[in-house]
């Protein structure tokens, strides 16, 4: 086979399963359970700075 | 200016880098690196002349106090606030003009100033002077706050915000000469691209040195936005730009990749910049400055990070959409069109978080101009990203593809989204980084704001009705199998829209220069006697 159908079939088959999996894993860990109250702590980040500046 | 090693370094550093530009604009290859690098000497010897004249020359023993690095570092956010500005009301001239030689071809005045020549200038500096500006100065602030760390590496900070000047203007300049190797949204050549690559890894390691010292914990999800966009574009510049110079001292050179391939890797990239510069970046300012200026926490901040991830997952993939019943390999194009379609649920998903921020606090829409500016920027996000996908299937994009349609949806994407989203980060930002109570005035903000809405309406308006008369002229066929129309039938056709689309683009620069006004007014510290937008709620008045 040519470089190009190896790389090619290598991306439709495990590449593809590989990259799905990972996926669908990011989104079941982000909604796991316990991290609705864990999502809402840091929403508040953005409201927790200090203002200082260098005065200049 | 104190004179110090590091004073003297960088005056050591201008002195030698612009005698080698002399050198090069002396014993170039060709005429055009000679030009080009007498344009390069030129500046750095304004430079180092600016520099030396103001720096303190003290005797020793005479030390000023050190500044202090205790706070935040909002100096250079200042300078890019101010940048971003000055390019953007350069780019938008630029664009008026340019539409003004479609509609007028006697306007373009040969050869520096034809529309070949201004047509990149246009669009580098409203994407990459502009917004590039606008993403700087931006996330050195926000990655700042949300981290509560000083920004890492000190000047390096400085040497990110001047290199990237310096980096446009020899783009500009080039473009100008006629320097370009015509790869889109990417012309300039080889050497102000390795230029380019020196910044943007300065940029990555202050960002990424700050994010490493935080105090926060959590890394808030505006910061994932940002950094996707710096390492995105530093991969997507290296391997778009893979290219042999003809020779070290000329501005030619020949890319890596030949026919098809090259064709694939251009549109990797130019995809790519929009959907990691325009849109992974300004997301960033999206995800920080609407909970701000809605004084309320983002939406969902679990959708937030779904969205980030399948942007990240997806957008990579739709760049052969742009490559519609060309040479490229037939299920490339079907991927391309496939991704392009599946990009619907995360640009929705994310519009919809930024919106929802206001759920209860509507209200604040009809007395605050800035967040109504926000939502008009979500808006336009919302449906830019519904017309592209739609625009990326097959049998639409042969009605579309090579005509105004395109410069339309552009334009809605670009003036909406990223210049909307950038002005009402622009108008948090000044009061804050000037220490102002308010800004100069918010009347003023709604005049912008309006101006900008009808141009960017008037402009997709009339690019829908020219694209789709061009697209339909293209393919118009009589009953013997010929093309019913010359080209240049379709050209005058859409004569009258060419016009209208100036004037679209003229109300979006007006628009822009009000901001200007009322900016410079509040950074000197006015405030417009006026009343509140909104209206006041009526005192009840007894009855006579």
């Amino acid at each position: 086979m040519t470089t190009y159908e190896t790389l090619r079939h290598a991306a439709d088959s495990w590449g593809l399963i590989y990259l799905t999996v990972l996926f669908v894993g990011i989104v079941l860990f982000t909604f796991r359970p316990g991290s609705k109250d864990y999502a809402a702590r840091i929403a508040q980040i953005p409201f927790k700075e200090d203002d200082t500046h260098d005065k200049k | 200016m104190k004179f110090n090693s590091e004073t003297f370094a960088l005056i050591t550093a201008l002195f030698i880098a612009a005698l080698l530009a002399f050198f090069g604009s002396l014993a170039g290859n060709d005429a055009l690196f000679r030009a080009h690098a007498l344009v390069l000497c030129l500046v750095l010897s304004g430079t180092l002349i600016y520099v030396l004249r103001i720096v303190k020359f003290e005797p020793a023993g005479a030390s000023a106090p050190a500044p202090d690095t205790s706070g935040y570092m909002d100096g250079v956010v200042r300078y890019g606030v101010i940048a971003t500005l000055f390019w953007g009301i350069a780019g938008f001239l630029v664009g008026v003009i340019i539409a003004a030689q479609l509609s007028w071809p006697e306007l373009n005045i040969e050869p520096y100033l034809n529309f070949g020549r201004l047509r990149p200038v246009h669009t580098s500096a409203v994407i990459f002077a502009f917004g590039g500006n606008a993403l700087i100065a931006t996330s050195f602030y926000v990655v700042q706050r949300t981290c509560r760390a000083r920004l890492f590496g000190g000047d390096l900070a400085w040497f990110v915000f001047w290199g990237y000047q310096l980096f446009i203007v020899m783009a500009a300049t080039g473009y100008l000469l006629g320097v370009t190797q015509s790869r889109e949204y990417a012309e300039p050549e080889w050497y102000v691209d390795l230029w380019l690559t020196i910044v943007w890894v300065a940029y990555l390691i202050v960002f990424l040195g700050t994010l490493v010292k935080r105090k926060e914990p959590h890394i808030y999800v505006a910061n994932w936005f940002y950094l996707s966009f710096i390492v995105t574009v530093a991969m997507l510049h290296i391997v778009n730009n893979l290219a042999i110079p003809v020779s070290l001292v000329g501005a030619k050179s020949y890319s890596a990749f030949a026919g098809v391939q090259d064709a694939l890797t251009q549109w990797w990239y130019g995809h790519n910049a929009v959907g990691f510069f325009l849109t992974a970046g300004f997301l960033g300012m999206m995800y920080y400055f609407v909970p701000k200026q809605a004084q309320r926490p983002i939406y969902s901040y679990r959708l937030s990070i779904v969205h980030f991830w399948s942007l990240i997952f997806l957008y990579i993939w739709a760049g052969p959409h742009h490559l519609h019943y060309t040479a490229l390999p037939d299920w490339a194009q079907t991927l391309g069109m496939v991704f392009s379609i599946m990009l619907w649920m995360p640009s929705w998903g994310g519009m919809i978080n930024g919106l929802m921020t206001l759920s209860g606090a509507w209200d604040k829409l009809r007395t605050d101009p800035v967040l109504r500016m926000m939502v008009l920027a979500l808006a336009f996000y919302g449906m830019s990203t519904f017309e592209g996908p739609v625009m990326a299937i097959k049998s639409v994009n042969s009605l579309s593809h090579y005509t105004d349609w395109t410069i339309g949806h552009v334009h809605s994407g670009a003036l909406g989204w990223n210049g909307m989203i950038t002005f009402a980060a622009m108008y948090y930002l000044v009061p804050k980084l000037w220490n102002r109570e308010r800004l100069y005035s918010l009347r003023l903000v709604n005049w912008h704001l309006w101006l900008a809405t009808i141009g960017i309406v008037v402009y997709a308006a009339v690019m829908w009705v020219a694209g789709v008369t061009q697209g339909l002229m293209w393919r118009e066929y009589d009953d013997q199998g010929f093309l019913v129309n010359s080209f240049i039938e379709t050209v005058t056709a859409i004569h009258p829209e060419y016009v209208m689309r100036m004037c679209g683009g003229l109300l979006y620069l007006s628009g822009a220069l009000v901001m200007v006004y009322n900016i410079y007014k509040t950074i000197r510290g006015e405030q417009r006697e006026e009343l509140p937008v909104g209206g006041t709620t009526q005192a009840t008045i007894p009855a006579e």
